[in-house]
């Protein structure tokens, strides 16, 4: 009997040479990492907070991150990649965000995401080669009512229909 | 009272709000008529919603430019503007009085009570509406036994989805020796289609509090924690509010009121994990590591936050439970049925024609929640199942739609209660692809600790895919309802342990959907791109010309009188044509 699951190549993900993490930026961690060091379970509002410094966590930042709260790299690393909200890799100046939560799959959000992904030439967790746009699918963002949901940088919209959601992409430039 | 939830800002009703100041200070009635800002109303799908008092006067939709047409003719010329009003669908006549119509109509509000009526802002307008009497009374006249004897007499059930009852937990935790317990809060809602938990923290956030306080009392803690997810924003930022107006007050913090009682709240924002809404992985992420659930025993009323005794609650519990404290136990129980009491509040979703939120009492038949609440199906098409429960529960088909909504009768078709919410699908979901759906998300959300989760899941979905793909095997049904059964037995936590529901519940009810996709290589539903054979079924065809008149690609030939017919050379496979056919005439 075949292998029900053929196991995939893991996505390789290019690191930047340069990840455009300034010495300004490392002492602003270092201010995040002295204010909570001491309290147990500290961790995760540590990575949050050096995530809107720096945009997001290169292996850089984890190791300096590590060092500065005495845990090992590899815990850090840990929680870096279990929790979706953190990203490894740097997002593009405008977020997409669109909903795949039931209310709006239901509402065949998976067709806006195809759209996205044709115009914009990415994949979901991918940025356009200028930098401009990066998308993510995302769970549930509890406004069911509006499904489905399409979530620019802060905006919220809704309704949005897969022929429309480019109209709405090009306000952000 | 204008609506300030996440749906209504969405749809602009801070803009709603300027305009409001600006037109009454134009007019000289900013004295006169006080504009507030208020936590979700729960009919999302009409935003902006806005309240009217004393007169009770519904309006939705309201546009910032409608505002100085409004102020004129309700507030100066005392008639309430027809084209604001909510009308029933297929009905002309509107419903001026928010309380007459019908997605209110049938509602109770206990969790909610608060709902459009205070700015959840403001501390002061919470006391004015009974808040924090609860407290006082739990915290000045009553003992943690006689706490936990009411609201076991309640028979309050935790409202996060399993169901446990409340007061016996805090009884456990009560009789644990231990100088440092917590009470925690779980605002995790990770099921995709509920947001009920969001709407309580961000309209209400005092009643969560003050459920904290009388808990914390009830189990002698003096520390808690509110976990909330990153993706609330809004809810993070009225419960910080919330709090400090709390402490400011005395109603939190050392010594409170007086009686010596000590509590301190903070709140932990998770980073994104479904599996953070069970228990012990919550914990495990409070304490700054992966969150990992861990097998049970010790339950955490023993050994829970940092290896100290702890309760978790939902939010809606807490929310429930200073009612219960200051009406009684028996106040509480007068709702509901035999074992489930009380009220419970439901997210409604999907392809109904009221979307939001409602608050119902324990028993009432779905019946009543889909089609009087919900309005029924939109654009006449036809009930199929509906989803409770999210990717732990299951579909309820129309066969069973008299079924009461308690924890017992829910359980019995295969679905559970959840947390509450309630995705409405009608004829043009297809079910196998719907389990592939729920089976994405639970693959992805697995933490991987556990085997049975972690590889079941994935092979569950692997048999899932072939079948939605057209390459479906013989035996495939039976392989995914042993298989499901394995993971489901073998499994660590909550989420392995409910995750093969929605296929075991879709192979229950639509096991023909199943076999058509295997055996027929079609899709009842036309929703799986690989089955469907963009082919126009001349028997079907009305001739009417709107697959004709709205296919972007032009694939579509049709003339006055004659079938359509498709052009496959030039057909994108985009359904739009489907979409538009009345008669299900394209296989």
């Amino acid at each position: 009997m075949s292998c029900a699951s053929p196991c995939t190549t893991p996505k390789q993900v290019a690191i930047p040479a340069d990840d455009g993490i300034t010495p300004e930026m490392y002492r602003k961690i270092d201010v995040i990492v002295a204010a909570h060091k001491d309290k147990p379970g500290s961790l995760i509002p540590v990575l949050q907070k050096s995530q809107e410094v720096c945009g997001y966590l290169p292996h850089s930042v984890q190791r300096h991150i590590a060092k500065g709260m005495k845990i090992s790299p590899s815990v850090v690393f840990g929680v870096a990649t279990f929790y979706s909200f953190f990203t490894l890799v740097p997002r593009g100046k405008h977020v997409i965000r669109v909903c795949l939560g039931t209310a709006c799959y239901v509402k065949r959000s998976e067709e806006i995401i195809d759209k996205l992904k044709g115009e914009l030439g990415i994949k979901v967790g991918e940025i356009t080669q200028d930098g401009k746009y990066s998308l993510e699918a995302v769970r549930c963002l509890g406004a069911c009512g509006l499904a489905p949901v399409v979530v620019v940088g802060q905006d919220t919209y809704g309704d949005v229909a897969a022929t429309k959601v480019m109209e709405i992409v090009k306000k952000y430039e | 009272m204008i609506c300030a939830g996440t749906g209504c800002v969405a749809n602009g009703s801070l803009k709603v709000k300027d305009a409001f100041d600006k037109e009454l200070v134009a007019r000289n009635l900013q004295n006169e008529i006080k504009v507030v800002l208020t936590g979700c109303n729960g009919f999302c799908a009409k935003g902006p919603v806005i309240v009217v008092y004393p007169e009770d006067i519904f309006y939705q939709q309201v546009r910032p430019e409608d505002v100085s047409h409004l102020v004129e003719e309700h507030f100066i010329k005392g008639r309430p503007v027809q084209k604001f009003l909510y009308t029933p669908p297929a009905k002309k006549d509107a419903i001026p009085v928010m309380n007459e119509i019908p997605f209110f109509k049938h509602q109770v509000l206990r969790a909610l009570r608060n709902r459009s009526l205070i700015d959840a802002e403001k501390i002061e307008e919470y006391i004015a509406r009974d808040g924090y009497m609860a407290a006082v009374k739990a915290l000045t006249e009553m003992t943690p036994e006689q706490i936990v004897a009411e609201m076991k007499r309640s028979g309050l059930r935790g409202r996060g989805g399993a169901g446990f009852l409340t007061g016996l937990k805090w009884e456990l935790c009560l009789k644990v020796k231990g100088d440092i317990k917590y009470i925690l809060c779980n605002g995790d809602e990770g099921d995709p289609g509920a947001f009920m938990d969001r709407s309580v923290m961000e309209a209400d956030p005092h009643s969560v509090l003050e459920g904290m306080i009388i808990a914390a009392k009830a189990i002698d803690a003096h520390y808690g924690y509110i976990y909330v997810r990153a993706e609330y924003p809004l809810a993070v930022h009225r419960l910080q509010l919330a709090i400090d107006q709390a402490k400011e007050r005395g109603l939190l913090g050392k010594d409170i009121l007086g009686t010596g009682f000590d509590l301190d709240i903070e709140i932990y924002q998770g980073a994104g994990a479904f599996v953070c809404g069970e228990e012990t992985a919550l914990m495990a992420s409070i304490e700054g590591l992966r969150g990992m659930p861990r097998p049970k025993p010790p339950f955490p009323v023993y050994k829970g936050l940092f290896q100290r005794p702890s309760v978790l609650n939902n939010v809606e519990t807490f929310a429930n439970v200073p009612p219960i404290i200051l009406h009684g136990a028996d106040w509480h129980a007068s709702l509901g049925t035999e074992k489930s009491k009380g009220t419970k509040v439901f997210a409604l979703s999907g392809a109904l024609n009221n979307i939001g939120l409602v608050e119902v009492p324990m028993g009432i038949p779905l019946k009543t929640i889909i089609y009087d609440i919900g309005g029924g199906i939109k654009g006449n098409r036809k009930f199929k199942a509906v989803q409770m429960g999210g990717p732990s529960g299951g579909c309820i088909p129309e066969s069973l739609i008299d079924t009461p909504v308690d924890y017992e009768n829910i359980t019995k078709t295969g679905a559970i209660m959840g947390s509450g919410g309630m995705v409405v699908m009608d004829e043009t979901t297809c079910m196998p692809a719907m389990a592939k759906f729920f089976l994405e998300f639970t693959e992805d959300e697995s933490c991987g600790k556990c085997v049975p989760c972690r590889i079941g899941n994935k092979t569950l979905l692997t048999i899932l895919e072939r079948i939605t793909n057209g390459e479906g095997r013989e035996g495939d049904i039976d392989l995914l309802l042993q298989l499901s059964q394995q993971v489901k037995d073998a499994s660590l936590c909550g989420l392995g342990q409910t995750s093969p529901n929605p296929i075991l519940t879709t192979i229950k009810y639509f096991r023909d959907e199943y076999e058509a996709h295997i055996h027929e290589k079609r899709c009842p539903a036309r929703v799986c791109t690989p089955l469907v054979k963009f082919k126009v079924n001349e028997e079907k065809c009305k001739k009417c010309g709107l697959c004709y008149k709205n296919c972007p690609v032009g694939a579509i030939t049709w003339e006055k009188g004659k079938v359509a017919s498709i052009d496959l050379e030039k057909c994108t496979k985009c359904k739009t044509c489907i979409k538009n056919c009345r008669f299900w005439a394209i296989d």
